[in-house]
C-alpha cells in the first residue's frame, strides 16, 4: 500500500506491506535508526516517537495507520549538531547510560514540557512511566528533564556537579 | 557544570552526544548488503520428546531459504564456552527439549517477518513428558531432568573449590560445639532468593558475515564478551582465531546476560558460511524471556550460632541454586562467587554448601551481581533475625562482628585474602548521616500512631575486580574450558602522529562510559585534552585480546593496564621532548596539551611537537625507537575487595501490605573515584534493581514450566 508520510519535515512516499510496523517503517525503510525497537508490545516505550503532536509507541502502530501524519523522531528534534534542551538536560545530567532507551524517553520528554513546562517530580515520573530504563533508576533522568524545564523556562538549569554528593 | 580536575572529576561522557541524538550503533543499526534474518522455532514445552520436525511447508514459502535442524549442525558439537558439568547444551534441540523456549530448528528468510511466517509453519511432533520445576523436589531426585543424571550437578561445600589448592579448616565443629553451648541462641531461616530476568533494554543481536573466500568471518554481537565469543567461534569451526572478527558495537545494556557465548551466535556463523549471505538475528522480547539466562533462584537455610552479647559463634548456609536446564558459560560458577563473600565482612566462622541443581527452566548464568547478592541476602537477614531474637540493634550486632581494620590482610573463611577493609567507620559514617537514632525515633513514634515505618540495613563486602588470572587457572573462567581467550587486563595508548591520543582497550561498556573514564585517566597521565583522546573498544581483532565488562572488573584490572601504558608512554615522550627542548627527560613535566621543562614553562613543546618527532625517527635521539605507543596487559594479584553500607526507609500499608520506599542512603567504599557522576550513577542503578527484586519482580513458572 502507498502511504504518504511526513518524517522530520521531509515527505516521504513509500510503498509499504500492510503489516509493516512504523518503528520497522522508520528504521528500515528511512533508515532512521534511532529509534530502537525493545519490546515489539508496547511496554519499553523504546520506539517512541510524536506523531502529529503526540506520542506515539511507534511498534503498536502499523506505518499505514501513519499515513498523511507528520512524524518526529529523534533524529529531528533538533537541527544540525544544536541539541534540544532535553538532549542537554540528558547530557549534563547523567541521564542516560547505555543509551539504548534513551531517544524513546527524549521523545517523550519533550512531550510532557511541550504540555507542562514546569512539572513537578511526580508529574515526571508520571509523564515518563511508560519509558522504561533498566540502567539508571530514573533519579538522574527526572533531573534530566528538570534541567530541560529550566532551561525552557529561560531559568539557569543545574547539571550534574551539583547533583552529585561524593 | 565545573571540572575542576580530570582525574577523580565530573566530567559529561563522551559517548552521549552521540547517543542522546540517536547515532549510537547497535547491532541492529549495522546493516551488510545482502542480509538474511533467522527466526527460531522454539518448544513451547518444558520437557518433551521430539518424534520429528517437518519443515517441508516452512521451505515452501516464498523467501525462505533454509530451515536448519540439529541434523546439519550436530557435527560442529556443543556450545564450547559451557561449563562442562552435567548435560552439554547442543546448539539446536537433539531429539529431547529442556525447558520453554529452546531452540528446536532455524529459519532463514529474505527478513524478519517471512522468517517468522515461516517458523510458525514448522510442525514438530513433540510428546510432552513431566517437568521438574520445584527445586526441593528437583534437588530429591524425583524426577530427572537429564535421563539418567542426577539433578544435582554439584555441590559447593568445605574444600570443594580448593581442593587441592590450600588446605581450609573444617569450622563445622566448632560451630556443633558452639550450638551445644548454654549460653548460645540459634536463630534458622530459609528464605528464596527469587528468579529474576535480566532484562536489558536492548534484546540480544547478531549479525554474522562469512567469507568464503578468506574462510574467515565477521560477526557483530550484542555481547560483553566478544573476545571469548570469537574463541568459541574459531574452536566450534575449526579456523583461527585471526580469521573471527566479533565486535560487540553499543550495547543496550548488559547485567550478565549478554555475558554469554549463546547458541544462536554460533548458528548465525553456520547460516552465512552455508548460504554465502550474511545472516542477522534479532532477540525479540519474548525470547529474551525464555532463551537467554536467567538470575538468581535460590531456595536455601540461613543459621546463626551466637551469644546474646551480639557475638557470632558460627554461620550456616544450606541452599539449593537452580541451575535451569543446561549450565552456560558462569552458571555453576554463580555459587561459587556466593560462596566467596559468605562470611560477608564477618570475622565468624562460616560452613556452607550450595547445591547446583538443574530444573526444566531456562538456564541461570549471572546477573547483576551473580550470587554475591544472594550470599548478602542470606547473610544479612540472618543477622537481623538474630539481632531481634536478642533484642539488639542491627548495627551493633554488625559491629561486634565486624573483621576489624588492624586485622587486614585477612585470610577469609573460604580461603581469600582481603587486602583492605573498615566496615565500621563506613557504617558509622552512613548512620551519622541518616541521623540513626532520630530514625529509630521516628519509626517508634510512628507505630504508636498505628503507622508501620520500617528501617532496613544491610552491609557488605563484594569479591570483584576479576581477574587475577591465577583463577583462571583454577578453572574461573572460560579459558579453563579451552576456549582461547584472556584473563586478564589490557590497554594500548597510542600517540597519533598529530598528538591527539588512541585508546584501545580489551574491555568494553554497556553503558558504564567507558570512553569517558578511561579518556580521563590517560588525559590525566599526558596532559592531553580530554577532547583529543578517543577511546577504541570492543573488537576481537583490533582491540587488545581482553576480556570484558562484568562482575565490576573492567577499571581495576584494563583500567590499570591503561593507566601503566599511559606512565610508559609518558616515559618516553619525556626523552623525546627532553631531547627537542634540550633538557633532562627528569626534568620534563607534562601538564596543558604538552611538555615543558620543570620551573621553566616558557621551554615547552606541543604533544602534536612530541609526535612529530616521534614518527619521523630520524629526529630522535640515537636508540630510541620511532612511535609512541605502550601496550600492557595486566593481571592483578588480587581481587578488589569494595564494601558499604545501605539503609532503607520503608512504610507498610498495614491493610494491604502494600510497601512505599521512603527514603534509601547509600554509603559505598568503592576506592578512587574517577568520575563521581559516572559512579553514583551506576550505584542509583545497582539500588534500583535491588529495590525492584525486592518489592517488584519475580520470574514465576507454574507446574509444568511456563514462565506466568
Amino acid at each position: 500500500m502507498e502511504v504518504r508520510i511526513s518524517v522530520n519535515g521531509a515527505d516521504h512516499t513509500s510503498d509499504v506491506e500492510p503489516r509493516t510496523l512504523l518503528v520497522h517503517y522508520l528504521r528500515e525503510n528511512l533508515g532512521l535508526t534511532g529509534t530502537h525497537v525493545g519490546c515489539e508490545t508496547g511496554y519499553c516505550g523504546a520506539c517512541t516517537v510524536i506523531v502529529d503532536g503526540r506520542t506515539v509507541k511507534s511498534c503498536t502502530m502499523f506505518a499505514v495507520q501513519a499515513d498523511g501524519t507528520s512524524i518526529q523522531t529523534i533524529e529531528g528534534v533538533a537541527s544540525g549538531a544544536g541539541l534540544h534542551a532535553v538532549q542537554e538536560g540528558f547530557w549534563e545530567c547523567h541521564g542516560l547510560q547505555c543509551g539504548f532507551c534513551t531517544p524513546g524517553m527524549i521523545m517523550s520528554s519533550i512531550a510532557l514540557l511541550e504540555e507542562n513546562d514546569n512539572p513537578s517530580e511526580d508529574e515526571i515520573r508520571h509523564g515518563i512511566e511508560g519509558n522504561l530504563c533498566r540502567c539508571t533508576g530514573y533519579h538522574n533522568i527526572v533531573r534530566s528533564v528538570q534541567y530541560a524545564g529550566a532551561k525552557m523556562r529561560g531559568e539557569e538549569p543545574q547539571g550534574a556537579s551539583q547533583e552529585v554528593s561524593s | 557544570m565545573s571540572t575542576t580536575s580530570v582525574m577523580g572529576g565530573i566530567v559529561r561522557r563522551k559517548e552521549d552526544p552521540s547517543l542522546i541524538q540517536g547515532k549510537g550503533k547497535y547491532v541492529d543499526d549495522i546493516k551488510r548488503t545482502g542480509e538474511l534474518a533467522v527466526a527460531f522455532v522454539r518448544s513451547p514445552f518444558a520437557a518433551a520428546t521430539i518424534n520429528g520436525i517437518d519443515v517441508s511447508a516452512a521451505l515452501a514459502l516464498d523467501g525462505v531459504h533454509a530451515v536448519y535442524t540439529i541434523d546439519d549442525v550436530r557435527h560442529l558439537g556443543p556450545n564450547p564456552a559451557q561449563v562442562a558439568v552435567g548435560t552439554l547444551r547442543p546448539l539446536l534441540a537433539d531429539g529431547v527439549v529442556h525447558h520453554v523456549g529452546e531452540a528446536v530448528a532455524m529459519v532463514v528468510a529474505d527478513g524478519a517477518y517471512i522468517a517468522r511466517d515461516a517458523a510458525d509453519l514448522v510442525f514438530v511432533d513433540y510428546e510432552p513428558g513431566d517437568a521438574v520445576v520445584d527445586l526441593k523436589e528437583a534437588y530429591a531426585d524425583k524426577s530427572l531432568v537429564h535421563e539418567g543424571v542426577s539433578n544435582t550437578l554439584l555441590t559447593w561445600a568445605g574444600n570443594a573449590w580448593w581442593e587441592g589448592v590450600i588446605d581450609l579448616p573444617d569450622q563445622s565443629p566448632a560451630i556443633q560445639e558452639a550450638k551445644e553451648r548454654d549460653d548460645t541462641v540459634v536463630v534458622s531461616l530459609e528464605m528464596v532468593n527469587q528468579r529474576l530476568l535480566p532484562t536489558a533494554i536492548e534484546p540480544r543481536a547478531v549479525l554474522a558475515d562469512w567469507n568464503t573466500g578468506y574462510d574467515s568471518v565477521e560477526m557483530w554481537s550484542s555481547s560483553q564478551i566478544p573476545h571469548a565469543v570469537a574463541g568459541a567461534i574459531g574452536m566450534t569451526f575449526g579456523i583461527p582465531s585471526n580469521k573471527v572478527r566479533v565486535v560487540a558495537p553499543e550495547v543496550g545494556g548488559g547485567f550478565g546476560l549478554k555475558l554469554n557465548v549463546y547458541p544462536d551466535e554460533i548458528l548465525c556463523c553456520f547460516a552465512s558460511r552455508e548460504l554465502s549471505r550474511p545472516v542477522r538475528w534479532t532477540e525479540t522480547r519474548r525470547e529474551a524471556s525464555v532463551a537467554s539466562i536467567q538470575g538468581r533462584g535460590w531456595v536455601g537455610t540461613a543459621t546463626i550460632t551466637g551469644t546474646r552479647d551480639g557475638k557470632i559463634l558460627g554461620y550456616e548456609l544450606d541452599a539449593i541454586c537452580d541451575m535451569g536446564a543446561y549450565t552456560h558459560n558462569f552458571t555453576v560458577a554463580v555459587p561459587l562467587l556466593g560462596l566467596f563473600v559468605a562470611p560477608g565482612q564477618y570475622d565468624i566462622p562460616t560452613s556452607y554448601a550450595l547445591h547446583c541443581v538443574v530444573t526444566n527452566t531456562p538456564t541461570t548464568d549471572a546477573y547483576r551481581g551473580a550470587g554475591r547478592p544472594e550470599a548478602a541476602y542470606y547473610l544479612e537477614r540472618i543477622i537481623d533475625t538474630f539481632a531481634r531474637e536478642i533484642g539488639m540493634d542491627p548495627a551493633d550486632v554488625r559491629k561486634v562482628n565486624y573483621w576489624k581494620p588492624d586485622q587486614f590482610p585477612v585470610t577469609t573463611q573460604i580461603g581469600l585474602t582481603m587486602d583492605t577493609g573498615d566496615y565500621e567507620t563506613n557504617l558509622n559514617a552512613l548512620l551519622e548521616r541518616v541521623g540513626y537514632e532520630d530514625l529509630k525515633a521516628k519509626r517508634d513514634a510512628a507505630k504508636a500512631e498505628g503507622r508501620l515505618l520500617g528501617l532496613g540495613l544491610s552491609t557488605y563486602v563484594e569479591v570483584c575486580g576479576f581477574g587475577p588470572s591465577a583463577l583462571a587457572g583454577l578453572g574461573f573462567s572460560w579459558a579453563g574450558y579451552g576456549v582461547p581467550t584472556a584473563f586478564n587486563g589490557s590497554g594500548v595508548v597510542r600517540v597519533q602522529p598529530d598528538g591527539t591520543c588512541t585508546v584501545t582497550i580489551g574491555t568494553g561498556p554497556s553503558g558504564q562510559g567507558h570512553e569517558t573514564t578511561w579518556a580521563q585517566i590517560v588525559a590525566d597521565g599526558l596532559g592531553i585534552a580530554m577532547e583529543n583522546i578517543e577511546v577504541q573498544h570492543g573488537d576481537s581483532l583490533d582491540s587488545p585480546v581482553g576480556v570484558g565488562t562484568f562482575g565490576s572488573r573492567s577499571i581495576a584490572v584494563d583500567g590499570t593496564a591503561t593507566y601503566e601504558a599511559t606512565a610508559r608512554v609518558k616515559e618516553k615522550a619525556a626523552v623525546i621532548a627532553g631531547n627537542l627542548l634540550e633538557a633532562a627527560p627528569e626534568d620534563i613535566q607534562f601538564a596543558d596539551g604538552g611538555a615543558h621543562v620543570a620551573g621553566s614553562p616558557d621551554r615547552s613543546v606541543a604533544w602534536s611537537q612530541i609526535a612529530e618527532s616521534a614518527y619521523q625517527p630520524h629526529t630522535l635521539p640515537e636508540g630510541v625507537e620511532g612511535g609512541l605507543e605502550s601496550s600492557v596487559v595486566f593481571s592483578p594479584p588480587n581481587a578488589t575487595w569494595p564494601f558499604g553500607s545501605h539503609l532503607a526507609l520503608v512504610e507498610v500499608d498495614p491493610e494491604t501490605g502494600d510497601v512505599d520506599l521512603l527514603e534509601y542512603w547509600a554509603t559505598d567504599d568503592c576506592g578512587n573515584v574517577i568520575n563521581p557522576m559516572i559512579v553514583d550513577g551506576q550505584i542509583h542503578g545497582g539500588i534500583a534493581q535491588g529495590v525492584a527484586q525486592a518489592l517488584f519482580e519475580e520470574a514465576i513458572y507454574d507446574d509444568a514450566g511456563n514462565l506466568l
